[in-house]
Formats: structure tokens, sequence, C-alpha cells
């Protein structure tokens, strides 16, 4: 069964139509690459799914049920909307690591403040937050960073922060996981730890979205390859259908492009 | 008079000082932060009526506001306030509340979007993004300003005088009339020395915060 379905997504800025119509599916354990020449509206995608922008039309449909209706968007109010965002995580370009905490305190603060509602956390709190602790320790040692518990970000590099911000991502087990150019913001000999994180949680059939300029990642890594311009679904198919026979020109044109670079 | 006797005079009018610099700073810190998200709001209605009363409060003297405080419930309301401390107090208030919302505006404003959208999609509320993650940074940033406005507010209170509330320099200038003039000057030592160890605190505040970069 699909895990979640993006459904004619649009979003306006002003009068700019920056995605029109976008749908795509995601099965369990799937891992979607999205492509695309910049603005052409990945981003703004992205930002969608999470509902850090809100968009004009389109359904989302998580599991089967409708997840979130553009249409109902007022009917939400703001617990809803938190509440649906926590089916996704979001890695942005820029990792945006919270600077006064550490490590491990990025990658544990949310949820120990999500607990903090919960019967749970009513009935015994140390255990609850001794529990948080415990799987925060275990996704640091899953990225290979438990030795950076109780670094500052500014003491970590570039490519130890994205890890981090992953980490933090993960502690809140979101059902699909979405990075947007995870390496972007990296220097080139830093982007292959990140890589290869996001490769380990592909082998563990963590599902994801991943908007990227990394071909070559793109192509081992995606089960599946959604080429975007200018707001539209160009393509959409396995990494052999897409990047070896794309069906427009467009298409063309940006892969000769990204791959000869 | 002796230097001890001039010296418990002072003491005397220094409290005083003191009084009003401790209170003003205990209405005007949360007062300015209201005052800030006020003139932050996305409602018209609210926005510029507080961007109007920073423009008042920022552009005329404090002396004046003292004095209309004071003065013109009396005169026009046929109701005049009860005392003249009190007076003295609620126009620094409302005065070092404007500015320091103004100072905390900048100071929140300076924090990238990103930070907020960081706790958005981990699920955090609204309140706990602001506290959790933003005001830290935003304390850290508005350390040097505040200090500047604080140590400002040390040597304004002197203005009280002028409603006759008798802090430390108008305790001195009691003392010149009765033909004795060095307490005047004097008092400079007791600003200093106030001032002083308030630089040290902004001093140590400024270090307890370097722990992190923002
Ligand atoms: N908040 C906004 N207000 C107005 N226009 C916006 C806004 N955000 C994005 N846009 C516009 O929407 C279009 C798509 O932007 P988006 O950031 O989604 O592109 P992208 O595919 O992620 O590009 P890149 O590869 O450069 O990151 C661009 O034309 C951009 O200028
Ligand atoms: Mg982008």
């Amino acid at each position: 069964m699909n895990i979640l379905e993006a459904q004619k997504i649009s979003k306006r800025f002003g009068t700019a139509e920056v995605l029109s119509d976008v749908s795509f599916s995601l099965t369990g354990g799937e891992t979607l690459a999205i492509l695309g020449a910049s603005g052409s509206g990945k981003t703004t995608l992205l930002r969608c799914l999470n509902f850090l922008e809100r968009p004009d039309e389109g359904r989302i449909i998580l599991r089967g049920d409708l997840l979130y209706d553009a249409a109902l968007h007022d009917k939400y109010d703001d617990k809803a909307i938190r509440e649906k965002r926590l089916h996704f995580g979001f890695v942005f370009q820029s990792f945006n690591l919270f600077p006064q905490y550490t490590a491990f305190q990025n990658v544990v603060l949310a949820r120990e403040l999500a607990a903090k509602t919960t019967p749970e956390y009513a009935a015994d709190k140390k255990k609850t937050i001794e529990e948080i602790h415990r799987e925060g320790m275990e996704i640091l040692d899953q990225i290979g960073l438990s030795n950076k518990r109780d670094f500052y970000p500014y003491q970590l590099s570039g490519g130890q922060q994205q890890r981090i911000a992953i980490a933090r991502a993960l502690a809140m087990r979101p059902d699909i996981l979405c990075f947007d150019e995870p390496t972007s913001a990296l220097d080139p000999e830093l982007t292959g730890e990140v890589l290869k994180v996001i490769r380990s949680l592909a082998d563990k059939n963590t599902t994801m979205l991943i908007v990227t300029h990394e071909m070559q990642f793109a192509r081992e890594v995606a089960d599946t390859i959604l080429y975007m311009d200018e707001g539209m679904v160009i393509e959409y198919g396995t990494p052999e259908q897409v990047m070896d026979n794309p069906s427009s020109d467009r298409t063309k044109r940006f892969l000769e492009r990204y791959t000869a670079e | 008079m002796s230097f001890i006797q001039v010296n418990l005079n002072l003491w005397n009018g220094f409290q005083n000082t003191l009084l009003i610099f401790a209170l003003t700073l205990i209405f005007s810190l949360p007062l300015g932060l209201l005052i800030s998200f006020g003139s932050m709001s996305k409602y018209r209605l609210l926005r510029y009526p507080i961007n109007i009363l920073i423009w008042i409060v920022r552009g005329t003297p404090l002396m004046l506001q003292i004095m209309v405080i004071f003065y013109v419930p009396g005169l026009i309301f046929n109701a005049p306030i009860a005392s003249r401390f009190n007076a003295v107090i609620i126009a620094f208030a409302l005065n070092y509340a404007c500015y320091f919302s103004e100072i905390y505006r900048g100071g929140i404003q300076s924090i990238s979007k990103s930070q907020y959208e960081a706790g958005q999609v981990l699920g955090m509320t609204k309140a706990q993004i602001f506290f959790r993650v933003i005001l830290l940074q935003v304390i850290k940033r508005i350390i040097p300003p505040m200090s500047n406005e604080i140590i400002t507010l040390v040597k304004d209170t002197a203005l009280a005088r002028i409603i006759v509330v008798v802090e430390l320099l108008k305790e001195a200038e009691i003392l010149a009339t009765r033909g004795m003039i060095w307490p005047l000057f004097f008092t400079g030592v007791y600003y200093l020395a106030f001032v002083g160890i308030l630089t040290l605190m902004f001093n140590y505040a400024e270090k307890r915060l370097q722990y992190f970069r923002a």
C-alpha cells in the first residue's frame, strides 16, 4: 500500500504558479529523488508537504486516509497542523541546528517537549525521558557521531552538522523523511559522509523524498525519480526510465548539464 | 558636617536612586517585551497605536514625560496622581519599556526564519519555539545594547528630582543650597561605583553565553 499519495498539489506565489498539479506516491521503504533546475519548485513542494507553505490546492493521503486537503485548510488549527507535520521529517539545506544546544540536545529536544503532554510522562517522567535519551544515543550511534554528543554545532564540521540534523529529524520517527539538497551547502569533500548516512537509511527501508543535484547518487539510491520543470512533473519513473530514456528534450538537456559536472 | 554625615545623607538619596532603578527594570523589562510583540503584530489595529506610542515616548524628553505624568492627570482630569514617586516610576517604566521594546524587536528580527522553521518541522508549538529556541539567542545578541540602556538608566534616575523626588543628586543639591558644594561632585563616585558593578555583571552574562555561537 502507498504510504503517501500527493494529489494535484498546486501553489502560487502571487500570480506566479510555482507548483501545478504535482502528484506522486510513495510506498513503504521507497526512496524518491526529485530533480529539477533551479527555481523549478522542488523546495516549495517539500515545504508544502511539511506545511511550511500552504498549498493552494491538492490533497495529501497518508496510508489511505486523507491527511490534508488544501480546501479544508482553514478548518485545521495549529495543533492539527502540528500533528500532521509530524508524519514528515525535514532536513534543510542549511542544517538549521539550534546553536545553543549540544548535538545530543538538538536530537532529543523536540521529543522531550512533545513527551510532556503524554500520559506516559505523567505516569513516570524519569523513565520517559530516559527512554528518549536512550533512543537519541542509538540514533547518534547509527549516524556515527556518538563521540560528538556534547559538541555544540559551531564545533562540528558542516557534514557533521548535517548528520546531526538528520538524527534530529529521525528522532521524531517520521513516516517520511524529506531532504532538501542535503549536501548543497557542503564542501565537496564533506558530501560523502552525508550521502553515506542517507544511503544507510535507504538500506534500512526508510521512506524518503530527496531533492538533490547529485545525479550519480540519485541513480544509485532512488527507487523512483521525479523530474520537475516550472512546477510541473515532466518525468516520473525508475532511474533507468528517467535518466537513460527521458521522454522530453528538456530533461535530456538538464541531465547532460548536471551529469557533465 | 563631617564626611561620614554627608555620606549618610547621600546614602539616603542613593537608596531612592536604587529603588527607582530597580522598579523601572522590574516593570519595563517585561512590558518592553509585550510592546515589542505589539509592534511586530500582524494586526494593524495593534501595531499602529503601539508604534505611535513608541514614537511619542522616544521622541520627547524623559523630563517632560515625568512632568506630564505627574501634573496632567490633576490638571485635566482632576485626579492628581497620588505620589510623586509613583509618577516617576510610571514615567520611567513606560519610557524604558519603549526603548527596550525596540532592542527586543531588533534582536528577535535578527534571528533567521529558518530557526523557527526548524522548530516547526519538529512539531514544536509557537511558545516552545520562542522560549526554547529563539529567546536565548536573542538574549545573547541584545546584551550589549541592553547594558548600554541600563547604564543610561542609572544616570537618568537623577531626573526624578525635577518633581522633587529626593534621589542621590537632589540630596547633594540640598547640601549645596546650605553652602556645601563638594558633595555635589562626590555623587559621581556613587554613580561610577554603581555603573562599575553593573558593567562587571554584564561582562559576566556575556561570558556565560559565550559557550555557543549564533
Ligand atoms: N516565499 C516565496 N515568495 C515568492 N516566490 C517564491 C517564494 N519561494 C519560492 N518562490 C519562487 O518559487 C519558485 C520555485 O522556488 P523553489 O525554491 O521551490 O525552487 P527550487 O526548485 O527549490 O530551486 P533551487 O534548486 O534553486 O533550490 C522560484 O521561482 C522562486 O523564486
Ligand atoms: Mg530549493
